[in-house]
């Protein structure tokens, strides 16, 4: 009979080991799911996460796009999780991402056609302004009246895309694009748009951002008060407390953060790789974060390599379509399946198995 | 805009179509979190239950069967939850989350083949002299059977919790897990088959989408169903009384939007669409700011890992 055994501190071996065993396990049972769609389990293995970066065909254009789908995973992962290590929730990153896009896109086109140095960094500041709005209403809610910033946040993924849609065929929609919904096209409107910083490696501004929240975020969590207390709020709520620590306070700057980050996050990709506000842009970054922010064990660093994990199974996933006639859904499922994997592998880092006679 | 064309009994007729698939996920959740687990995974839950109930009902050409099969496809997933919550000790909100991830995914990919088709429609009960009363017949008694069924399990939930020695036993688990421990009650069996049952329920509510509210498969087509049963258990202190209210309250503002959409008020349809999240989280507010925490009823082990030391 085995049985579990709660360790005195969390083992750094298995830290840094559980992640690792939960992607094999996950690439064992995607195989598994994939054998039973009737496809070849290792070649759809190789094919999501080998061909990508090393095809002879297809690696020279699917290696730039690895940075282009992970910087916005890792940009709205490590505000997630500098929240998430505080026990404080915030899963509607979808909807801030959404909102991040949609105002500062929206100030962008008030200028069109203008040619002006400062419109993209202005896109930018709204852009972050907008998602962290839109992540104050649960924070406020939740440190004013208690209300579950959990569900609070979420709904208001359904509310932001409602508005997405109202603006892309409404007050955004394109005035020369012939009835067609979405906005005008930001690769038009040269001010406005978010190209290629090194075209080869696929870096534009966003990627840039990311690489800086990774290295602010480490600085912060390791050096700054601000990281002490969000791990002192996580692992001893009383402890916090005791120390002078305002929960209320902590809940409104961890969304801030979060909602900031995911708003810049939606403004790059709406007019970098995106192109244009439509109604359906959003690809579910917001959610598939989440995973990210777990599998980087909720450390700048561990998300800067999940995030780059993720983006992987985004292009591979993409390649099996075109080359298996693996459906797209099937890359959805696997993401999820690796959180799963991740949450139970957990447990080896945190508790000792033993075996009882 | 033309109101007049707005009937009444239609209206509640309508409302209670509306509120089913909330008002099963709802109840279901309810027991699983009396038992002190919160599973966030309703929604991952529910579109499972859909496309399951779709495909089965398809096969069999009985939409009673795609019932059980929603049934025991819900069940199925939140059973996953249940060996990770229970068994692998794992965080309830990053577990719920990933289920509904997870949900989305597999559904999507097991409802492929099903797009554009039509399932077997359900029948009205025949509720005989009952369907001709006036204004009643019409608003109450001209549904199909599940609406009744959805009606009678939230009045089994209440009675079994309030009644029965085995509603106590849960509880007591969902109160205090550690003293329910000690008094020799199995924690991990009873938690499990609550998060079974609150599968089922969520489950058939996410077929009633697919077989009769729309009646067709789509993907994502549950759009947040699942986390308004979530809030809806908060609204309704998990109390089953208030929960129905709370589902039906639901359902009367999706009507009527619905209907307000149809009349023609002279704003854009997204924001009529929002109107019911909108109101979901002002209730959720109204709720939280007019009572302290202490008294919002939440289970006292709600959320918190069961981990027997001895």
């Amino acid at each position: 009979m085995l049985r579990l055994e709660k360790r005195p501190n969390p083992s750094r071996f298995w830290a840094i080991a559980s992640p690792i065993a939960a992607v094999i396990a996950t690439m064992v049972a995607g195989g598994i799911m994939f054998w039973v769609l009737g496809k070849d389990p290792l070649e759809a293995i190789r094919t999501i996460f080998w061909d990508p970066l090393f095809h002879e065909n297809f690696a020279a254009y699917s290696r730039p796009q690895l940075l282009v789908k992970a910087a916005p995973l890792i940009l709205i992962a490590i505000g997630l999780a500098m929240g998430f290590r505080a026990g404080i929730w915030n899963i509607g990153a979808e909807g801030q991402y959404i909102m991040g896009a949609v105002i500062g896109g929206g100030v962008g086109l008030a200028f069109y056609p203008l040619d002006a140095w400062w419109i993209f960094p202005l896109m930018v500041v709204c852009g972050g302004l907008g998602g962290a709005m839109w992540a104050m209403i649960p924070a406020i809610l939740k440190a004013r009246f208690n209300t579950n910033e959990i569900l609070v946040s979420l709904l208001l993924v359904y509310v932001a895309e409602n508005i997405l849609a109202a603006m892309a065929l409404g007050p955004l929609r394109n005035p020369d694009g012939q009835g067609f919904p979405g906005s005008r096209n930001f690769g038009d409107f040269p001010a406005a748009h978010n190209d290629f910083l090194i075209p080869a490696a696929g870096v534009h501004w966003g990627v840039v951002f990311a690489i800086l929240a990774v290295v602010v975020a480490w600085g912060v969590m390791r050096f700054h008060v601000y990281g002490f207390r969000v791990r002192l709020l996580g692992e001893s709520p009383r402890a916090a407390k005791f120390a002078g620590v305002s929960p209320g306070r902590m809940i409104v700057l961890s969304f801030l953060i979060s909602g900031g980050l995911a708003g810049f996050a939606g403004l790059f990709e709406v007019t970098g790789p995106g192109g244009q506000i439509t109604e359906s842009f959003n690809s579910g970054y917001g959610f598939t974060a989440i995973i990210v922010a777990f599998l980087g064990r909720l450390t700048p660093i561990g998300i800067l390599l999940g995030g780059l994990l993720l983006g992987l199974t985004y292009i591979g996933g993409e390649l099996a379509q075109l080359m298996l006639g693996l459906p797209g859904a099937a890359i959805q499922a696997f993401q999820g399946m690796l959180l799963f994997f991740l949450l139970a592998a957990d447990v080896l880092t945190n508790y000792r198995v033993r075996v009882r006679g | 805009m033309d109101l007049s064309n707005i009937n009444p009994a239609l209206l509640i007729a309508a409302l209670m179509v509306a509120s089913v698939p909330i008002l099963l996920a709802a109840i279901g959740e309810m027991v699983v979190e009396k038992a002190g687990v919160l599973n966030l995974g309703v929604e991952g839950m529910m579109i499972m239950g859909a496309v399951c109930g779709f495909a089965v009902a398809l096969t069999t050409g009985s939409p009673v069967i795609g019932f059980v099969g929603a049934a025991l496809g819900g069940a199925a997933l939140s059973l996953v939850f249940a060996v990770l919550t229970q068994v692998f000790l794992t965080n309830q909100v990053a577990t719920g989350l990933a289920l509904t991830l997870f949900g989305l995914g597999l559904s999507s990919l097991v409802g492929q083949g099903y797009q554009g088709l039509k399932p077997p429609p359900t029948a009205k009960l025949d509720l005989g002299p009952l369907a001709d009363l006036p204004f009643l017949g019409q608003a109450v008694f001209s549904h199909d059977w599940i609406v009744y069924f959805s009606l009678l399990v939230t009045v089994a939930v209440w009675a079994f919790l309030k009644f029965t020695r085995a509603g106590l036993v849960l509880r007591a688990v969902g109160e205090n897990h550690d003293a329910a421990h000690a008094l020799g009650y199995k924690i991990t069996l009873i938690r499990t088959a609550a998060i079974a049952f609150g599968g089922a329920c969520a489950g058939m509510g996410g077929a009633y989408i697919s077989l009769v509210r729309v009646p067709q498969w789509v993907d994502g087509m549950t759009a947040g169903a699942g986390w308004i049963a979530l809030a809806i258990v908060v609204f309704g202190s998990w109390r089953a009384g208030y929960v129905l209210l709370g589902a039906y309250l639901f359902g009367g503002v999706t009507v009527l939007q619905l209907n307000l959409q149809v009349a023609g008020l002279a704003i854009p349809v997204e924001y009529l669409s929002m109107s019911p999240y909108v109101i979901t989280i002002c209730v959720l507010v109204a709720i939280s700011a007019t009572r302290s925490s202490t008294s919002l009823a939440a289970p006292g082990s709600l959320g918190r890992i069961f981990h027997a030391s001895r």
